[in-house]
C-alpha cells in the first residue's frame, strides 16, 4: 500500500466558525500544488456537506458553492464518518456531493493511507 | 503507526470518542493540554476501549496537579521522539 | 528528520501556541530541522508585534521571534487569515490603505501554498490547534 498525499480532517460545523471554509481552502491549495488530497468529515464536520445552505443573511459565503467546485479541482474523494452521519440523522441523500461513507472500523486504515493528516 | 494527540477536556467527550475510533492497536494516543484530565480515575471507563498505547505529556499533567502513576508520561523530548518513531501525527482538538 | 509545525491557536486565550513553541524548541534540541512554522486561522496572532505582556507573563510572539532569530527559522503567517484578523505587514497595510502595520520581525506573510509546500518537504507535520 503506498502512502501518499494529504488527508484533511475536519470536525466542525459550518458558519459557527470559519473552520469549514479554512479546511476547504487548504484542500483547494493542495490541488493547485498538484498534491493528492482527500477530505474526511467527522462529528459536526458532516454538517458542512448538507444541501440547501443559504448564508446570505448572516453575511457569509455559501460553502455549497465552493464544494461544488471540488470536482473541478480533482478533489473527488470526500469521506464521511458513518456514525457521525447516523447520529445526526443524516444520510448520503442529504449531502451536496457524492461521498464515501466510512465505518468507524475503517478509520485507522484510512488514516494510514496518507502521508500527512492535517486537522482543521 | 500513528501518533495521535488530543488536547480537549472531558466535557468534549465527542473528541475523545472519535479519536478512540481512529487509534489502531499499534498507534499511540498522547494526551496533552486539557486532554490530560482524561487520565483521572473517573474516566477510566471511557479510556477502556483504547486499543493503542496511552501516554500523557508531563508538563501538562504537572501543571494541572494530576499525578500520573497509572499512566506513563513523556516530557517534551519524548514527544519529539514519538513523532520520529511513528509515521505521522494526527491532532484531535 | 525534517519537521513542519502548524499553529492554529492564538497566544493567551489558548494553550496551543505555547505547546507549539515548547515543541519547536524540543525538535531543535533533539537535532532535527524545522522547515517551517505555519500560522493559520487564529494562529496568525502569534505574529503580532503589538502583544504587550506583563513582566511576569510569557510573551509568545516575542519568543517565536527570538527562536526564529537564533535558529534561522521560517515563520510564515497565512496572508489571507492574517489580513482578515488585522495582522499585516507594510505591503498589505498599504494595499488596504491602512496607516499602520504590525507583523512582528522574523515573521513573513505568505499564502497557503507555503503550508502545502511545507507538507511536501517535511517528514513530520505537527498541528497545534485550539477549539473553534
Amino acid at each position: 500500500m503506498s502512502v501518499d498525499g494529504m488527508l484533511i480532517l475536519t470536525r466542525s460545523a459550518p458558519y459557527g466558525s470559519s473552520a469549514a471554509r479554512d479546511a476547504l481552502d487548504v484542500a483547494l491549495t493542495c490541488s493547485v500544488f498538484e498534491q493528492p488530497v482527500t477530505l474526511l468529515f467527522l462529528d459536526d464536520g458532516v454538517f458542512q456537506l448538507m444541501k440547501d445552505q443559504s448564508p446570505g443573511d448572516i453575511a457569509q459565503k455559501n460553502l455549497n458553492a465552493v464544494q461544488q467546485s471540488l470536482p473541478l479541482y480533482d478533489i473527488e474523494r470526500l469521506c464521511v464518518g458513518k456514525s457521525s452521519l447516523e447520529r445526526r440523522g443524516l444520510s448520503g441523500d442529504d449531502l451536496i456531493l457524492p461521498v464515501e461513507i466510512v465505518d468507524d472500523s475503517s478509520l485507522p486504515a484510512l488514516l494510514a493511507q496518507y502521508r500527512h493528516v492535517l486537522s482543521i | 503507526m500513528v501518533l495521535h494527540t488530543l488536547n480537549q477536556a472531558p466535557a468534549n467527550s465527542a473528541c475523545l470518542e472519535s479519536a478512540l475510533k481512529a487509534v489502531a492497536s499499534d498507534d499511540t494516543l498522547l494526551l496533552i493540554e486539557d486532554g490530560v484530565y482524561w487520565t483521572l480515575p473517573a474516566f477510566e471507563a471511557q479510556l477502556a476501549s483504547l486499543r493503542g498505547r496511552l501516554l500523557v505529556l508531563e508538563a501538562d499533567a504537572k501543571a494541572r496537579g494530576i499525578k500520573t502513576e497509572a499512566v506513563e508520561s513523556v516530557d517534551d523530548a519524548g514527544f519529539v521522539a514519538l513523532c520520529v518513531s511513528h509515521d505521522k501525527v494526527v491532532s484531535w482538538f | 528528520m525534517i519537521f513542519s509545525i502548524v499553529v492554529q491557536a492564538p497566544p493567551v486565550q489558548s494553550q496551543g501556541a505555547e505547546t507549539a513553541l515548547r515543541f519547536a524548541r524540543a525538535v531543535l534540541a533533539a537535532g532535527h530541522h524545522i522547515h517551517r512554522v505555519f500560522f493559520y486561522r487564529d494562529g496568525v496572532h502569534n505574529g503580532s508585534a503589538l502583544s504587550c505582556t506583563p513582566q511576569d507573563e510569557s510573551n509568545i510572539p516575542q519568543q517565536w521571534q527570538a527562536l526564529a532569530k537564533e535558529h534561522n527559522l521560517d515563520l510564515v503567517v497565512c496572508i489571507a487569515a492574517g489580513v482578515r484578523r488585522g495582522v499585516v505587514n507594510e505591503q498589505e497595510a498599504r494595499r488596504y490603505k491602512r496607516e499602520q502595520w504590525n507583523l512582528r520581525d522574523a515573521f513573513e506573510l505568505s499564502g497557503l501554498g507555503q503550508l502545502v509546500e511545507a507538507c511536501i518537504q517535511s517528514d513530520r507535520v505537527v498541528t497545534f490547534g485550539g477549539r473553534s
